[in-house]
Parts: C-alpha cells; structure tokens; sequence
C-alpha cells in the first residue's frame, strides 16, 4: 500500500477512515514545532483554537460568562493518514506553563508526546518534560538543529534531567525523513512502553476531556 | 495565508448568539479528533455555520478540522456539532477509546507500518 505520497494532495480522508489518533508536538516559542507538523504532514498546517475561562471551574464556560475571562491559544495541527481506517493527527502545542489547559485537552487520550528541544534554550523544555511526566504520557525528547554549538546527549539528558528510558533522538525538523524518523521513535518507544506495562494497567491521566 | 485567525475577531456577543448561549453541550463528547461524517445535505433557512459543516463532513472530517474550517474555537465548534448530531444529521466516529489506558498494540503495529509507508 502506498496511498500515502509527498504531495499534500489528500484534502478529505477515506470514507472508512474511523479512528483518529493524537501525538502532540510541545516546545518552546519558535523551535520547529509547526515546521516538523508541516515536514509530515499531508495537509497545509491547519491553525485553530481552544478557549477556556479563567474564572472558577467551570469546564466549557467561556460563552456563558460572555467571555469575560476567556483565554485563547492558538495551537495547530497536521494529518497523516495512516491506512483506510487510521488518521494520525499532529499537534503543534506551546509548552509553557500558562498553557497548561490546552494541554490538558489535547493529551487526553494522546498516544504520546514529542518534546522539541532546540539546545541552545534547553531551560524551556523542563516544564515540558515535568507535566508529560506527571500526565504519565509517554514521550521522546527531539533536538532540532539550528546549527549551535554541538552538545553532547549525555549533557542534554544531564540537563533536562531525563530518565535512561526516554529516547533521545536528534533531528532537522525541515527534514520530512527526519521528522518522520522522530515519530516512528516514538511509537517504538510506546510499544516498549506497552510491553512493561502489567496487563490492563490504569494509565494515570488525572483530567478527562471536556 | 488569507483566512483570518479564528475566534480573535468574534466578539462574545456573536460567539453567545452562535451557540443559543449555552456554555457545553451534555451530550457526547467530542473528542478534537472524533471524525464527522455528514448524514444529510444542508437545508435552507439552516443556520449557516450548521450548513457550512454539513457541506464540510461530506467525508469524514475531524472536529478540530471542522473548527479550523469555521474559524471558529474547538469549544464553540463542539457545541454546533453537538446540535447536529442530537438532531440526526451528523454521526460521529469517536476514537476507539485509549484515553485511560495505554494504547493498545495492535494500533501501534498500525501506526508504525503507516508512518514507515510515508
Ligand atoms: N536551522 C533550522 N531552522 C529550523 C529548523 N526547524 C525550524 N527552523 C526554523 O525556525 C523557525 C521557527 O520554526 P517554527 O516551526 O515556526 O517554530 P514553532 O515552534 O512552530 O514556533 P511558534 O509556534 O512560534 O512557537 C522557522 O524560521 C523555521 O524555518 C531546523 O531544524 N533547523
Ligand atoms: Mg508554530
């Protein structure tokens, strides 16, 4: 099967397509997320949005209180169509603290995360890491070359305090091949991942969907 | 890039008249990746933006697809498409459920043999 081409050229999916899959791309400002979204992607980069309501508790609340507190970020997203039934969607989410509920939303029922690095800003991935951990969602840290001085692996793990089982990969996210090469890490990792884990394990995501 | 970004020029008065003003919908969740699938063609005197997603899920089509199409947020795009489908004329294909569990397997194997046909 090679349904799948280079050209952005499958505007609507298969009318069998039934089971849309998430992996979520997070970083800091302008490390590539939207660049490696558009290197596998077989769509333009789509841009939307989520709202949410600072204000109390309240889920879904932003149109009722008139959006008085509403807060919006912007996060887009590409598509791969994996076979007549799969649809892998890719979101390209920022990962400082202040968006932690656009997190929330995007990773419930995500199959795993990558985290962008670009080395030269190391300290911008740690919140990144930090909630995907505590999300216990699994994950890849990917460093994007923008050509600085070269670090080490040993260094950026050291750095990001990364446990020995998360991979590491280095990438050129204007690279399809690479960018390509990063998720399929990623999915190998989950499938170690799943191997580990005991039969029918609880994954501990704390907050459902909306 | 012509398309105006979506939500930051809808004052809350057009998001409030959009959605009747109801703040979330209790039926199904949509998940920002549950695929529409249009059951009817738009009619006229529909409003617009019921309409324009009809035309829209003519294939499967994901929510956030649909939101990004609208240019409108996810959370006032769940709404609509909650009114649709309590009236019959969208289905919707929820993903098969992973959110509390670790991905099964056999989906894995799936993605990987996709992203490796890229
Ligand atoms: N040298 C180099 N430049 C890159 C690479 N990836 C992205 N860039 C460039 O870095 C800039 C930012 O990339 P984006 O993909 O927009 O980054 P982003 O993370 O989506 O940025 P925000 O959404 O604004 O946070 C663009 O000019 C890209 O062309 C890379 O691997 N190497
Ligand atoms: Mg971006």
């Amino acid at each position: 099967m090679d349904s799948v081409t280079s050209e952005p050229q499958h505007r609507t999916l298969s009318s069998t397509a039934d089971n849309g899959l998430k992996i979520v791309v997070v970083g800091g400002f302008g490390v590539g997320k939207t660049t490696l979204v558009r290197s596998v992607s077989e769509i333009r980069p789509l841009n939307t949005e989520e709202t949410m309501s600072q204000a109390g508790e309240g889920i879904d609340d932003t149109v009722g209180v008139a959006a008085k507190t509403a807060t919006t970020v912007a996060f887009d997203f590409g598509r791969i169509s994996l076979d007549e039934r799969n649809v892998l969607y890719l979101f390209g989410a920022p990962g400082q603290e202040r968006f932690w509920f656009l997190w929330d939303r995007l990773f419930s029922g995500t199959l795993g995360a990558v985290v962008l690095v670009d080395t030269r800003r190391i300290a911008d991935s740690w919140y990144a890491v930090d909630r995907l951990e505590h999300h216990g969602t699994p994950f890849v840290v990917a460093c994007n070359d923008f050509g600085g001085a070269a670090h080490g692996p040993e260094a950026i793990r050291e750095a990001l305090d990364l446990a020995d089982e998360v991979p590491l990969v280095f990438c050129d996210a204007r690279s399809r091949e690479s960018s390509k090469q990063v998720l399929i890490a990623l999915v190998e990792h989950l499938k170690n991942v799943v191997a580990a884990a005991p039969e029918g394990a609880p994954r501990p995501i704390p907050e459902p969907a909306p | 890039m012509s398309r105006v970004r979506p939500g930051r020029d809808d004052s809350p008065d057009r998001l409030y008249t959009l959605t009747g003003g109801r703040s979330s919908s209790g039926s199904t969740a949509f998940d920002v990746v549950t695929l529409v699938v249009a059951e009817s063609d738009p009619v006229p005197g529909m409003q617009s933006e019921h309409a324009a997603i009809l035309r829209m899920c003519r294939f499967p089509t994901a929510v956030v697809e649909v939101a990004a199409g609208l240019g409108l947020p996810v959370s006032i795009t769940r709404i609509l498409l909650a009114d649709l489908h309590d009236t019959g004329r969208i289905s919707a294909r929820h993903p098969r459920p992973t959110s509390y569990r670790l991905p099964d397997h056999d989906i894995l194997e799936q993605v990987l043999v996709g992203l490796r046909n890229l």
